[in-house]
């Protein structure tokens, strides 16, 4: 009795509001021929539909809860003034906009579309163009990015902006957003329980994901292709990578996924194809790694200083210039069950998991992770001597860093997006 | 010494060694592109081979030739002929042919499967200008060596000892040395060590065309600054041609001394 009572008081309410809530209509030769206009004629709640053409706004601030929806072709130009559209209020929905020309700036961060302290924000379907900043997300909570595109044309890092840039956020959804030659395509700092989902992030000049400080978030069938570094995960902790495809991160120091200062993560299902390094790690603890697949890349692994119980499991590691590379001389971490293409020992009961342990780090990657100079030496005779022989006696690699239950053909992995 | 020349040049292109290297190349070629069918990665796989193999074919072919041809030497000798030009033309003669064998023999099957269609062009055309100029340094380095030992055994040593210290005993110590001083800034010692032997001054002008460059990170970052540049491939290629003209000049130098 009681719960069909509040249903139907949240049904008058409802009804009440739809009632009251106007429909405003933007655009030439109508009642109201600039937005910001009508966005201070509007009351709480009201839905402005914009028609298309081009209204030069700058700082159109929306102050409280309206729906904007735009017809295609509706364009709002800022003129380069600093933020397009700032959202100052709870509860705000800005669809299906072109939003161009935002002001570059060294000292400040002006952004096409820019939340502060606001709730339940809808952001869908928007072309940012020219942009210095895409969207700039600030200590806001439950969001929804959406199918937008964030289109620049950075080349330097330190003259450029991110194409979406969260501060201080939490459960923000973030999914299938095209975003292209930024200089961080998505950028997380102290931003908590949000989930970045079927991203496209391509050709940005620093990482396509940045991660800094922020805890709890899931990120997963995202595209990361052709960035100045892949993806960038630093001192955050419980963050789950799934199902991500890395690739082409290609150049002197580049990579597809950076760990730093990273604990109990979880990687799962990833490709990480024609990275010069696919994963690089440094003080990255308790983290799992399954499932992934490693082609191509320069290397598949670089631990650095300090990892510690990672466990690397079920992986296929295909045609890599060097498998994994480590510093120091104790290992603790777990490699068990993986696929290694450059796996040579036999199997004689044929249960598909090869009878000779597998060392995954060759004498000559611990050298050159030692004095990287020495990586000149690369494809020399003398080079695949040593290897050889450190294979069949270990003495510098760390003893029992090895796969004792290499499989012997590639793992099966359905999902390969 | 072009009569001299065309003579040796004829002589070893009826030989079978020739043709068995040609054949040797032609095969691997084939093979490479049977298992499959990528231009960059053969090239890649053909760098590996070219940088060994073409430095051992060229010490003991040359070697082989020139004590096998001695009694043909000695009937030269006794002819108003210069001796220098006697030796250069045996030189040239045994260089042109085996570089033949190597263009040709990796050449056709490249042809016949689209090289000039792919992007690795550039890349394939420097491979066999390197194996050329290889063959070149070291059927030189063969000679100096032959003519210094008048065994036969102690000539063949010596040389299989010269192309065993330069490909492989010298990447040792360098990498020793690497190792030894690892406090210091080392990428001057490393681009200096690379320049003085031409076996690992060709892989690395190999690797750089490559894109598994990327690897090399900033110790490549370096080489490419004074490769990559028209300069750096200049000094590069000058040092190659020192390659050569130096043991040919030895070489010409011990044959106007030598007592035969």
């Amino acid at each position: 009795m009681k719960k069909q009572r509040f249903f139907s008081i949240v049904l008058t309410a409802l009804l009440i509001q739809t009632i009251s809530a106007r429909q405003i209509t933007v655009g030439t030769n109508r009642e109201y021929t600039s937005i910001s206009v009508a966005v201070s004629g509007a009351d709480a709640g009201d839905t402005l539909f914009v028609l298309a053409g081009l209204y030069k706004e700058a700082g159109l601030v929306i102050d409280r809860p309206l729906t904007l929806l735009a017809e295609k072709g509706a364009v709002i130009d800022g003129q380069f003034h600093g933020h397009i559209i700032d959202i100052q209020s709870d509860s705000v929905v800005v669809k299906g906009f072109i939003v161009q020309n935002v002001k570059k700036s060294y000292t400040k961060d002006f952004a096409a579309i820019h939340t502060y302290k606001s709730k339940h924000f809808v952001i869908k379907n928007n072309t940012l163009r020219n942009v210095h900043f895409g969207i700039l997300i600030e200590k806001s909570k439950y969001g929804i990015i959406r199918k937008n595109a964030v289109i620049g044309e950075a080349v330097k890092e330190a003259s450029s902006g991110n194409g979406i840039h969260c501060w201080h956020s939490t459960h923000l959804q973030i999914s299938e957003n095209h975003i292209q030659q930024m200089r961080d395509g998505i950028y997380f700092e102290f931003v908590n329980d949000s989930k970045i989902t079927g991203n496209i992030s391509l050709n940005n000049v620093r990482y396509g994901l940045h991660f800094m400080f922020s805890n709890d978030n899931r990120y997963t069938k995202n595209r990361f292709e052709n960035n100045g570094a892949g993806v960038a995960v630093m001192f955050s902790a419980r963050i789950n990578m799934l199902n991500n495809y890395f690739g082409l991160n290609w150049g002197s120091a580049s990579y597809g996924l950076l760990l730093k200062e990273i604990n109990d993560a979880e990687i799962i299902g990833n490709t990480f194809y024609k990275n010069t390094i696919g994963i690089n790690a440094d003080g990255a603890n308790r983290i799992i790694f399954t499932g992934n697949i490693f082609d191509n890349n320069g290397w598949a692994i670089r631990f650095l200083g300090a990892c510690y119980n990672n466990k690397i499991i079920n992986n296929n590691f295909l045609h890599n210039a060097l498998d994994i590379s480590y510093k120091g001389k104790m290992n603790g971490n777990l490699f068990d069950r993986n696929y290694w293409s450059e796996y040579t020992g036999y199997d004689l009961n044929k249960d598909n998991i090869g009878d000779v342990p597998y060392r995954p780090v060759k004498l000559f990657s611990y050298i050159v992770n030692q004095t990287p100079e020495t990586i000149i030496l690369l494809r020399s005779l003398f080079v695949d001597i040593i290897n050889f022989s450190e294979k069949v006696s270990p003495i510098m690699t760390p003893d029992n860093l090895k796969d004792n239950r290499p499989r012997m053909k590639p793992m099966e992995n359905n999902d390969k997006s | 010494m072009f009569k001299i020349l065309k003579y040796s040049f004829m002589d070893l292109m009826r030989s079978r060694w020739s043709y068995v290297y040609f054949l040797f190349y032609l095969v691997l070629g084939f093979v490479l592109f049977f298992l499959n069918s990528n231009t960059t990665k053969a090239v890649i796989t053909l760098m590996n081979v070219i940088i060994l193999l073409t430095p051992l074919i060229g010490t003991i072919f040359g070697v082989m030739y020139f004590y096998s041809s001695r009694e043909f030497t000695e009937l030269l000798l006794a002819q108003p002929l210069k001796r220098s030009t006697i030796f250069a033309g045996q030189y040239l003669g045994v260089s042109f042919s085996l570089s033949m064998s190597l263009v040709f023999g990796i050449g056709i099957p490249f042809v016949l499967y689209g090289i000039f269609t792919s992007s690795a062009i550039w890349d394939f055309t420097t491979l066999l200008f390197i194996g050329a100029f290889l063959t070149f340094i070291f059927v030189a380095l063969s000679f100096n060596i032959a003519l210094l030992f008048n065994d036969k055994i102690k000539g063949f040593g010596f040389s299989i000892l010269l192309w065993l210290f330069l490909a492989v005993v010298y990447d040792g110590l360098f990498l020793l040395s690497l190792l030894i001083f690892d406090d210091y800034p080392l990428d001057k010692l490393a681009l200096g060590a690379t320049l003085f032997n031409p076996i690992d001054l060709s892989r690395i002008l190999i690797l750089l065309k490559l894109d598994i460059s990327a690897l090399l990170g900033y110790t490549g970052a370096v080489f490419q600054k004074f490769f990559g540049t028209p300069l750096g491939m200049m000094v590069s290629f000058a040092l190659l041609s020192v390659w050569v003209i130096l043991p040919v000049v030895i070489m010409l130098f011990q044959t106007r001394k030598k007592d035969f």
